[in-house]
């Protein structure tokens, strides 16, 4: 049995693929695409989760286990909100060069300033995340430091691509501010938009376009929504209306519509990340059509 | 700011009485002109400061609202105590897990049995009525640069005392060739599919029977693993394990190196983004030494069944899960099979009393069981079990010492299979508020005994209290 197991494990140590560039594990789409645009084809990149799965529920299937122990650098985003199951893949997968504090493994929110961090930690409280709101990536200005700590990780990975790693950085820098501006400029008439939500992963876009959340479904964060919650959201919207209610692709559809069809306050789908609507295929589209569509149910 | 200036002010008028007696008229009416200018300027500079202050106000209030409309919840730094001081920061993560029910048999469940598997380790029925089934206590860190550690306490009750049982203590190097992983210590082995979970991630309340007859509810024992993990797009997992052999199936450790030895295979990955799937085969390979029935065999009275000898088990798992699009939040799907081959082989010493007989033992078993279960919305599931299994033991008494009747040896010593295929099937129904809590119903009939099925009826709870716990798949 064991000379059996020994000659399996040569053969299949002989048959390893040889690498080109860097094979990036990316836990979310948006940071997925990011790499994309600081390391180009220099990166195989890989997201675990789809636009369409909720990343605090991912089961840690075998599949991602086999892709985190090929990984030279897993990027998440870390603040807990994949506390649920990249443990287990780190775990399993037996690849220490992409452990917590090596340069293999790298988290968004350690480069922002989180919002929302709870005053008292308490599971009363729902799923609540201690070191503060972890859905970072709807605000764009949070993409420049990432892509700056992103990008001297990528070269100190993959040091003889500096040069490539740093001109792209330069030009993503540089193309996101100008489409800042532009996105800044055409949103201007969102401001103080009331608006309602599914799960309380808008704050950064609330942040940055001025909109202002009247409530959310859930009735904390992660309990999905009750009935009596669900008639006192309708009590509220009518004395205050929401001039949307938001909605992500991978949240329950029941209840939104519920309280749509019971207010008829518009439903928006908002891609959420890369990848929730065609047009979002990158993070230039993601914004672009995010602004899009809460422009056209607000108008 | 406009403090000084009152001040003044308040001195200016609480000197003017003397001043104005040390002086002729003239003067005092030229004191009084230059007092009332003094005073104008004086009202002038505090109005003016106090039209500062004002505006200074009502900017730091702006800011503020601008705060808070940015940030909802104002960021606060949270308090860690002792800083340089204490090493509370460094506390491992730890949590308990709460269980406990209510169990109602048709059937006295100190007489449960398995006809023609010895019952080991934990493989009895829980207790009738209202029981804490069992409190666990896990604690892990990081040790340093080079290991993890984690350990895990359980608390249950035998009879009228509280037993407390290290379940698991272990320390993973991390410092290996990049694919190898490590453990060394005490924890649950890597065979089969459901071995190394924890009874409280389980989808049903107890074990498959084939868990009990084989691995007596779970096999974990003192030793060494090592698995390698291929850098392949498919999942492809090899490793093996050596036990000290100290617990069921094995029976008292009498080599250095290890009475078990454990492989296994496992493969996975998924199918479009809706389907996932893992498989595994394995093997467990015991030298037994003295091996006897257990704790929790309490029918035969003060009868004792020694077996020594070689027990070698093979099993199979599949595991498929369906999510829509790999979002299991509203509805999923597990379905979840095993089977389970052993072949024993040796003798038993069974002693009765003062009467030892020395009994030859052959037996080729079998076991399979198959479960699924449905989330049909949030927080609800439903699921469904088949267990079946089937022992061949061929039994002659060698040496029949005090005992006059061969046949009433062999149906005493717990080996006889009694002709009888052990089947179970079983009905869940659970409910979890959150992620950390979940009450269970489960009904099982179960045909276990050769006497006739029993009715199993289950309340369960499990609450999951602290660190949160990673799903495994």
């Amino acid at each position: 049995m064991r000379h059996f197991i020994c000659t399996i494990i040569l053969l299949l140590a002989g048959s390893l693929p040889a690498q080109a560039g860097l094979e990036v594990f990316a836990c979310e789409p948006e940071w997925a695409a990011l790499v994309g645009e600081l390391a180009g084809e220099h990166a195989e990149v890989f997201s675990a989760v789809s636009a369409f799965q909720d990343v605090h529920h991912i089961q840690a299937r075998p599949s991602l286990i086999a892709r985190v122990r090929r990984a030279d650098l897993v990027i998440c985003t870390g603040a807990d909100l994949e506390s649920g199951w990249l443990p287990v893949l780190l775990k399993r997968a037996g690849n220490s060069s992409v452990l917590p504090g090596t340069a293999g493994y790298f988290l968004a929110s350690d480069h922002v300033r989180l919002l929302a961090v709870p005053r008292q930690l308490d599971r009363a409280q729902g799923d609540v995340h201690p070191d503060g709101n972890p859905h970072i990536h709807l605000d764009p200005h949070n993409y420049i430091p990432i892509a700056s700590a992103l990008s001297e990780r990528l070269v100190e990975l993959d040091g003889q691509r500096r040069d490539i790693y740093t001109a792209r950085l330069a030009d993503f820098v540089q193309r996101w501010e100008t489409a800042m501006a532009d996105w800044g400029k055409r949103a201007l008439p969102l401001k103080n938009t009331p608006v309602a939500v599914y799960h309380d992963a808008w704050l950064y876009l609330n942040n940055w376009l001025g909109l202002e959340q009247l409530a959310t479904l859930e009735t904390k964060p992660g309990i999905p929504p009750t009935s009596r919650h669900l008639s006192a959201l309708l009590e509220q919207m009518k004395h205050s209306p929401a001039r949307a209610i938001i909605r992500a692709p991978y949240q329950d559809k029941r209840a939104v519509t519920w309280l749509h069809e019971h207010t008829g306050i518009p439903v928006v789908q908002l891609p959420y990340t890369v990848g929730g609507t065609p047009q979002a295929d990158t993070l230039f589209g993601l914004f672009d059509t995010t602004i899009e569509l809460l422009l056209g149910v607000t108008n | 700011m406009s403090m000084p200036i009152v001040a003044a002010l308040a001195f200016v008028n609480l000197i003017l009485p003397f001043a104005v007696h040390a002086t002729s008229s003239d003067e005092l009416a030229e004191i009084r002109e230059q007092m009332n200018q003094l005073r104008e300027v004086y009202e002038a500079q505090l109005k003016a400061l106090e039209e500062r202050l004002e505006k200074a106000e009502s900017l730091v209030e702006r800011n503020r609202t601008q705060i808070e409309q940015r940030d909802p919840q104002p960021v606060v730094v949270q308090a860690r105590s002792g800083g340089g001081l204490t090493n509370n920061a460094f506390n491992p993560a730890i949590s308990v897990i709460l269980q406990g029910s209510v169990n109602s048999y048709s059937k006295d469940p100190d007489d449960y049995a398995l006809p023609g598997f010895q019952l080991g380790g934990e493989a009895g029925l829980a207790a009738e009525g209202f029981t804490l089934d069992e409190t666990e206590l896990t604690a892990s860190a990081s040790i340093d640069q080079w290991f993890y550690g984690q350990t895990t306490i359980a608390l249950h009750d035998d009879e009228q005392d509280t037993e407390v049982e290290v379940e698991e203590a272990y320390a993973d190097p991390l410092m290996l060739p990049v694919g190898f992983a490590g453990r060394f210590g005490r924890f649950y082995s890597d065979v089969g599919y459901l071995n190394r979970r924890h009874t409280h991630t389980w989808d049903f309340r107890d074990a498959p029977l084939a868990y009990r007859a084989f691995l007596g509810k779970q096999y974990r024992d003192d030793g060494v693993r090592v698995s390698w993990t291929a850098p392949t797009d498919i999942y492809v997992m090899l490793g093996g394990e050596t036990y000290a052999g100290r617990q069921f199936p094995a029976g008292e450790s009498e080599s250095v190196i290890g009475d078990v030895q454990t492989a296994f295979l496992k493969l996975g990955g998924d199918i479009g983004s809706s389907h996932a799937w893992q498989a595994g085969v394995s093997t467990l390979i015991a030298d037994v030494n003295d091996r006897d029935g257990g704790g929790h065999d309490h029918g035969s009275g003060n009868s004792e069944s020694l077996f020594s000898g070689d027990s070698d088990l093979y099993m199979a798992d599949f595991v498929y899960k369906w999510a829509p699009q790999g979002n299991p939040r509203s509805r999923n799907f597990i379905f979840q099979t095993e089977y389970f081959y052993r072949e024993e082989d040796g003798d038993v010493q069974f002693t009765e009393g003062t009467s030892t007989a020395l009994l030859n033992y052959d037996g080729d078993q079998q076991g399979w069981y198959a479960q699924a279960v449905y989330q049909f919305m949030p927080k609800w599931r439903i699921g469904a079990r088949y267990d079946w299994l089937d022992a061949d033991n061929h039994l002659n008494v060698v040496n029949l010492g005090d005992f006059s009747d061969p046949n009433e040896v062999i149906g005493e010593s717990g080996f006889d299979d009694e002709g009888h295929d052990p089947q179970r099937y079983s009905l869940m129904l659970d409910w979890s508020p959150s992620e950390f809590s979940r009450i269970r119903a489960q009904y099982n009939r179960d045909e276990s005994r050769a006497e006739g099925t029993d009715n199993q009826w289950t309340l369960q709870y499990i609450m999951s209290l602290g660190a949160h716990g990673a799903h495994e798949f």
